[in-house]
Parts: C-alpha cells; sequence; structure tokens
C-alpha cells in the first residue's frame, strides 16, 4: 500500500515533473515569477484548484458519461478557480493584482486538466487528491527555484527584502534587467530542463526522426 | 422504451429514483442530461454562494483602497496600519456640480455615496450631449464626493476625483489642489487598463511628480491647463499650465488631457472651483 501511495506523491516532484518532464503550465510559469511573493500565492492557488478538481472528479468518475466528461471536468475546474480567486482577491488583495488574469487561466492550466483526464479519471479519491498534491507540489518547486533565481537577480531581494545591495543604494549589485523580463523564465526553465535530464538520463527524449546516411555502395 | 418506464417508475420515489439515475448506463441520453444538469446546478450553487458570502469582506476593502488612493496623492500614505488615523482629517463633502455648492441630499452619506453608481440612475446623473462629453464619460453624476484635507479648521488640500477614457479604458484618478483652488499638488491614476510600459505609465511616479506645482486657471478665469506632446519648454511663460506627454501614448495623453478639460471645464468641477477662489478673494 505504502509503495503507490508515496510513488503517486513523489514521482512528480522530480522523476515526472509537470513542467519539465511534461513541459505543462509553461504559460503561467513564465508570467508570475518575477517576484516570490506572487509566485507563492499562484502555487496555493494552483494546489487548491488541483486537489479539489482531482478529489471531485475522482467521486464522480463512475457517472461521468465519456461523451460530455471534457465539459463537466472544465465546468468542475472553473467553478473551483472562481472560488479560489474569490478568496485570493479578499484574503490577499494586494498579491491577486499582480496575479491578475493568470488566476482565472488556471482554467486552462494543462496540468489541472492534464490530472483530471490521465488520473483521476481512472483512481480512487484518496489516490487523485495525492495524485493532485503531488503534481501542485511539483509545480510549486519550479515556480519557486525559478522565481528565486528571477527575484534575486532581477531586483536583489527575496520576498520584497532586500538580499543584495543594490549598485543604486551603494552597494555592488547592478540588477539585470532581463530578469524581470517573461524571456528570462524560457531561459531559466530550458536550464533546469537540461540539469534534469543529465542528472536523470532516462529523462531524455529519443530522437523521433533521423536522416538515415545513406552509402553510395548501398544504392549499387 | 426502458428508460422512460424506468423514470416514470421512479419519479414518485426519490430515493430508488436517484439509485436509478446511478444504474442507468453511463452513455444513455438521459444520465448525460442529468449528470450535465446536477453537475451545473451543483457548481453554480458553490460559486454563487462563495460570492455572495465573500463580498462583504471585499467590499471594506475597496473603501480601504480608496482611502488609500487618496493618502497617496496628497503624499501622507506611511503604512497600511494608520490609515484610518490619518483619515481622520480628511472630511468627504458632496458638491452640487451644476451649482458649485456643498449640499447635504437625503438618503446619501457622503461617506459610502458611489458617483460611479450614480450614473446609472436618473435622479442622480444627467447624461452628457456627445458634443460636450469630451471626456467621454457618457453620463454624469449631479452631485460629486469630494475630499477636504483640514488642519485647524482650514483646507490644506483638496481632492477631486476624476476619470475619463484613455485609449483603451476609462482612467479613474485623483486630483489634489492646494489650498489656492488653482495650483496642483499631485495628480494620480489609480486605476486604468492601459498598455503596460506605454498608456500604462501614466501611474508611473515620475510621471506624477510632473504636475506638482502646475496651476489650472489663468488671472482671467480661463481653463489653461494642459498635456502638451513632447516636453515642456520650462523658460516658458506658459510652462506653469503645461505638462509632459507621455511618450509613446499620444492617446492616454490626450485622454488624460481631456478628462482635466471637462471636469475642471464648466461641466465638471468649475462653477464649485470659482466659488471657492472668489471666496478667498
Amino acid at each position: 500500500m505504502a509503495g503507490p501511495t508515496v510513488k503517486v506523491l513523489v514521482d512528480p516532484l522530480v522523476n515526472n515533473n509537470p513542467i519539465t518532464l511534461q513541459i505543462l503550465g509553461i504559460c503561467s510559469a513564465l508570467a508570475v515569477t518575477t517576484t516570490l511573493k506572487a509566485s507563492a500565492l499562484m502555487c496555493l492557488a494552483l494546489t487548491a484548484v488541483l486537489i479539489l478538481a482531482s478529489g471531485a472528479i475522482s467521486m464522480i468518475r463512475n457517472h461521468i458519461p465519456s461523451n460530455i466528461r471534457i465539459i463537466v471536468q472544465m465546468t468542475i475546474i472553473a467553478s473551483l478557480v472562481i472560488v479560489t480567486d474569490q478568496f485570493l482577491k479578499t484574503f490577499a488583495a494586494e498579491t491577486s493584482k499582480q496575479l491578475s488574469v493568470f488566476v482565472g487561466l488556471i482554467i486552462t492550466n494543462c496540468i489541472v486538466l492534464g490530472r483530471a483526464e490521465a488520473f483521476a479519471m481512472k483512481n480512487p479519491v484518496g489516490l487523485s487528491v495525492l495524485d493532485g498534491l503531488g503534481n501542485a507540489m511539483g509545480y510549486s518547486l519550479i515556480l519557486i527555484v525559478i522565481a528565486t533565481l528571477r527575484e534575486l537577480l532581477g531586483s536583489g531581494t527575496l520576498f520584497g527584502y532586500q538580499v543584495l545591495p543594490l549598485i543604486t543604494a551603494g552597494g555592488w549589485f547592478t540588477p539585470i534587467g532581463i530578469m524581470l523580463l517573461p524571456p528570462s523564465a524560457f531561459f531559466i526553465i530550458g536550464l533546469l530542463i537540461w540539469a534534469l535530464r543529465t542528472w536523470k538520463t532516462e529523462q531524455v527524449e529519443k530522437p523521433q526522426y533521423q536522416i538515415h546516411q545513406v552509402h553510395r555502395t548501398e544504392l549499387i | 422504451m426502458l428508460n422512460q418506464e424506468l423514470i416514470a417508475r421512479v419519479w414518485h420515489r426519490p430515493a430508488t429514483w436517484f439509485r436509478g439515475v446511478l444504474d442507468l448506463p453511463n452513455d444513455s441520453v438521459h444520465k448525460t442530461l442529468i449528470v450535465a444538469l446536477a453537475v451545473s446546478l451543483v457548481c453554480s450553487v458553490v460559486v454563487t454562494s462563495t460570492v455572495v458570502l465573500l463580498k462583504p469582506l471585499q467590499q471594506s476593502d475597496v473603501s480601504r483602497e480608496k482611502k488609500r488612493n487618496i493618502l497617496e496623492v496628497i503624499g501622507m500614505l506611511e503604512d497600511d496600519k494608520n490609515m484610518d488615523v490619518l483619515f481622520h482629517g480628511i472630511e468627504t463633502k458632496l458638491v452640487d456640480l451644476a451649482s458649485g455648492d456643498y449640499v447635504q441630499v437625503e438618503n446619501i452619506d457622503p461617506n459610502s455615496y458611489d458617483p460611479i453608481k450614480a450614473t446609472a440612475i436618473p435622479e442622480l446623473s444627467s447624461p452628457v450631449p456627445p458634443e460636450r462629453d469630451v471626456a467621454n464619460i457618457g453620463s454624469r453624476e449631479k452631485y460629486a464626493a469630494v475630499y477636504v484635507v483640514k488642519r485647524d479648521d482650514t483646507m490644506d488640500y483638496l481632492i477631486l476625483p476624476v476619470r475619463g477614457l484613455g485609449m483603451y479604458s476609462t482612467l479613474h484618478g485623483l486630483l489634489a489642489l492646494e489650498a489656492d483652488a488653482n495650483t496642483i499638488f499631485g495628480f494620480s491614476v489609480y486605476q486604468h487598463a492601459e498598455t503596460p510600459g506605454l498608456g500604462g505609465k501614466v501611474d508611473d511616479p515620475k510621471w506624477r511628480a510632473l504636475w506638482k506645482g502646475k496651476a489650472i486657471y489663468d488671472e482671467s478665469d480661463a481653463l489653461r491647463i494642459q498635456v502638451i506632446k513632447g516636453s515642456v519648454d520650462v523658460y516658458k511663460p506658459d510652462a506653469k499650465y503645461e505638462v509632459d506627454g507621455l511618450t509613446g501614448a499620444t492617446n492616454t495623453s490626450r485622454g488624460v488631457n481631456n478628462i482635466l478639460r471637462y471636469w475642471l471645464g464648466d461641466d465638471g468641477y468649475g462653477p464649485y472651483l470659482k466659488k471657492l477662489r472668489s471666496a478667498r478673494g
């Protein structure tokens, strides 16, 4: 029993990470990672939605007609997102402004629908909730890593506190402006995937197509 | 016809009906419709009740937001904690825009009065004729809520809410005037949806700083303040009536110009400000 449960929870962290292996949920990873605070809130929102959606969908999985299953999943996910968004607007109004449309866009975050369709539709509630939690943690891990790098190098702060003294304030650190722009998140994700696949070589994809070298001798 | 029979049979017994529905084959038309309906119903109830339950908590946040914006435009915002204390010295007053007098209106509490909501009520607003509607607001409230910052019973600053169309969105701003009701102390746009980096610079502190000390009317009471294209030539005698336009945001700058032209003109706060100025002599 302990085997699969732990695997479901831990696998999405590194071995089957939704961002670095499945390359899902990239858009929000680019958009909200300029500051740690916004990223942390985004992770929290996604975690809540993912756990609740996986749980709810798994609960009614045996009664969802297969021809309307996607729209049923979307309805449940969309409702949960609106509920989460309302909670954020109430209890974290300032930071939720920074996240603007990206909380709403959790509806289209492929991780949520992906886990619902791939896991929650076929597994019991408890396991689905754990799978949701695991994937949310995998997503959060990457987001926090990217946000830490971007905030530290882009503005010399962590969670808004000055860590590296800025040159404008008499220190030595010149902020790297591109870190605050979306492309930098692309580079960081790319480098992370590179590092991860160097460590875990089984994640390297096989080339799908290769030009076959034809030698003259073969033709004759 | 088995399904119809089944449904007819269980309609009179809800408990068995429910079980009957669950027992239906998943892909039957009945079950598809019933599941779709049930999911929509449950989801809408959950969403609606969350929104309704959280609404009161959010509204207090909106009024905090309003206080924060007001304190910010006069440079008194320190941190969130003592906001209510700081706001104590600020009085909200209703002004009849047509006559320019302070009024007290029955059933309207100045502190909770929302001019935007008033524009939707025919008794509290009037449509602006298109040829006079330079700020594109469509309909103007009859009474405006202004904020008077007092120190020892004399007016220190006066804060006027203004709004109008920028390039893509309605800009909501606050204009703070000094006690002479002519010199601008500060101008801030606290809500907009202009393009970030271009028109979005209306909320840029550097641009906002340019407004301080500018004059609105000249000696003959003519409305002079304007946002110009390019930079102001500081050696010109008219420089005190002019503010630099935003680079790359001609339409947003024009929008701000129109907003001030409208709200400081005869259709806006013009009559009210004129009375304040003549009262000072």
